[in-house]
């Protein structure tokens, strides 16, 4: 089943309370995926020049003291390193490419999360309620967020396997549905260079845009071209550095509630996760036809 | 008049408390607060009851009714009065997916949108709908009425067999076999008479009806793939 939400917040007075209503909205989707739970949040973003990237290990003896270290040798000391749980959100003065390329070689045991500049996820086994109390979600301030409570139908129930997925700078996306071409697509876009870290089908999908997005196209570009080119039932939710957007498949199997304010842009599995937000009993409120991609990007 | 807090009372003993009632005798009105989207609510029911619903309820809502008199003030969830019998179920604001699937009897009105695979399967319940309907509309029912006030989506009365459909605004495209009627004197009472129950204010005449081409009853072997 799974249950997604996304909140991309038009006022900016708002940005500050984002964590608490994201997690607000997953909590309430707890009975649609009690396995995992997962949450991108997109911040102001770092300054000209670095990257951020964020690894988890799932060994809790892990020597971080000693990963540090290794950071700082390498990337230089101004390197930041911000430790949340099991989770390390790095910000280097350094090409993102080089960073995935030295984690890769020296540290195969670390999963990297997310890459990007303003871009940081969060994932971990267990309830949405706990998952959102490790990291200290409902502190976090920022643009837009993703949100993902998964019930494992299609490959093992693991920290890597929970949601979102992010194969590409700044992109992120959380999926309610299953896949049913995702291990030729997988072929495919491995001869186009990308790189999956997990048996998962939605991570093709997230790497299917990250190839689309390289080759030019625009996001809704790319996302059209994939109601031909993806196959199976979902609904997707997509996050850019700057824009948000929500595809359903062409019959528009699986659910989706989109509700729209002055203030913010919400969509949830169910009515009853945006229940929750502040205004929305003036918030125009509609189901996404399907095949269709609804899009918004800060100006 | 029984006021239900389901911030406070378990959600089954509110259905088993509507289901122990015939509306006959003892209870017959109810008040549900606090309903939050949840799941399931008021389904089941088998007896003359008012049952009004202050705020969204989830899926299934009125679910199987049976004489009930059902009102949602806010949304609603996934297949709202899937199987209604008899009895109304009327939302307020907006329903989601498959509203009065498989219904056999009864009126279902949402004031606000219906949204995808409104009345499918439907085998004799009318559904009035204020707003619009989103794609598939009526597949593959079998008897009933709809009454769209506002557009309808792709692929409306897709493979239906004995339905009106009668819809103001426009329609996105007729699925197979669905074709626009003429609006006889006998299709204008039903739709007038289903307006005037549903409570929905519209002007008749301004309707096209639509309904099926009677082209799938009988096996045609030029359509068979050799």
């Amino acid at each position: 089943m799974c249950g997604i939400v996304g909140l991309f917040i038009k006022n900016p007075a708002m940005e500050k309370s984002l964590g608490e209503h994201l997690s607000n909205m997953l909590i309430e989707m707890t009975e649609r995926g009690p396995d995992s739970a997962g949450i991108a949040i997109y911040d102001g973003g770092a300054s000209a020049g670095t990257v951020r990237i964020t690894v988890l290990s799932t060994d809790p003896d892990y020597s971080w003291e000693q990963f540090k270290k290794e950071v700082r040798a390498v990337f230089g000391v101004s390197s930041k390193i911000e430790m949340n749980s099991n989770h390390a959100v790095l910000i280097l003065q350094a090409e993102a490419r080089t960073v995935q390329g030295w984690l890769k070689q020296n540290h195969p045991e670390l999963y990297m999360t997310s890459s990007g500049t303003n871009i940081t996820i969060f994932k971990e086994i267990g309830l949405p309620v706990d998952v959102i109390s490790k990291f200290g979600i409902r502190g976090m301030s920022g643009s837009h967020a993703l949100g993902h409570t998964r019930m494992a139908t299609e490959s093992a129930v693991t920290t890597s396997g929970s949601h979102p997925f992010s194969t590409g700078a700044d992109l992120c996306l959380v999926h309610n549905g299953s896949m049913s071409n995702h291990n030729r697509m997988r072929r495919t876009l491995e001869f186009h260079g990308v790189e999956f870290q997990t048996e998962n089908d939605s991570e093709v999908a997230a790497g299917y845009l990250t190839w689309r997005l390289q080759e030019g196209d625009t996001l809704d570009e790319a996302l059209e071209r994939g109601f031909e080119e993806l196959d199976g039932f979902y609904t997707f939710a997509i996050g850019t550095h700057d824009g948000f957007a929500v595809v359903r498949d062409p019959i528009g199997a699986k659910p989706a509630i989109l509700a729209e304010t002055d203030d913010w842009v919400a969509m949830a599995s169910e009515f009853r996760a945006i229940a929750t937000l502040p205004g929305v009993e003036n918030a125009k409120i509609w189901e996404p036809e399907p095949a269709r991609v609804y899009s918004w990007y800060k100006n | 008049m029984i006021e239900i807090d389901l911030d406070k009372s378990e959600l089954r003993a509110l259905n088993a408390k509507l289901h122990s009632l015939d509306g006959k005798t003892g209870e017959k009105s109810f008040k549900v607060v606090n309903p939050n989207g949840k799941h399931n609510i008021a389904v089941g029911v088998d007896g003359e009851l008012d049952i009004t619903i202050e705020g969204h309820a989830g899926h299934y809502v009125g679910g199987m009714n049976k004489h009930a008199n059902i009102t949602v003030t806010g949304n609603s969830g996934a297949g709202l009065a899937e199987n209604i019998m008899s009895g109304v179920v009327r939302v307020k604001g907006n329903a989601s997916q498959y509203t009065g699937a498989t219904g056999r009897g009864g009126l279902v009105v949402v004031e606000g949108d219906a949204a995808a695979r409104c009345g499918i399967s439907m085998k004799g319940v009318d559904i009035v709908v204020g707003g619009n309907v989103g794609h598939m509309c009526a597949f593959l029912g079998q008897s009933g009425n709809v009454v769209v006030c506002g557009d309808a989506g792709d692929a409306l009365g897709d493979s239906i067999f004995e339905l009106n459909l009668f819809v103001q605004g426009n329609v996105k495209s007729l699925g197979t076999d669905c074709e626009e009627k003429e609006m006889d004197a006998e299709k204008l009472a039903i739709l007038t008479q289903l307006l005037d129950q549903a409570k929905i204010k519209a002007d008749p005449k301004k309707f096209k009806v639509y309904g099926p081409g009677r082209n799938l009853y009988n096996f045609k072997v030029d359509n068979a793939v050799l």
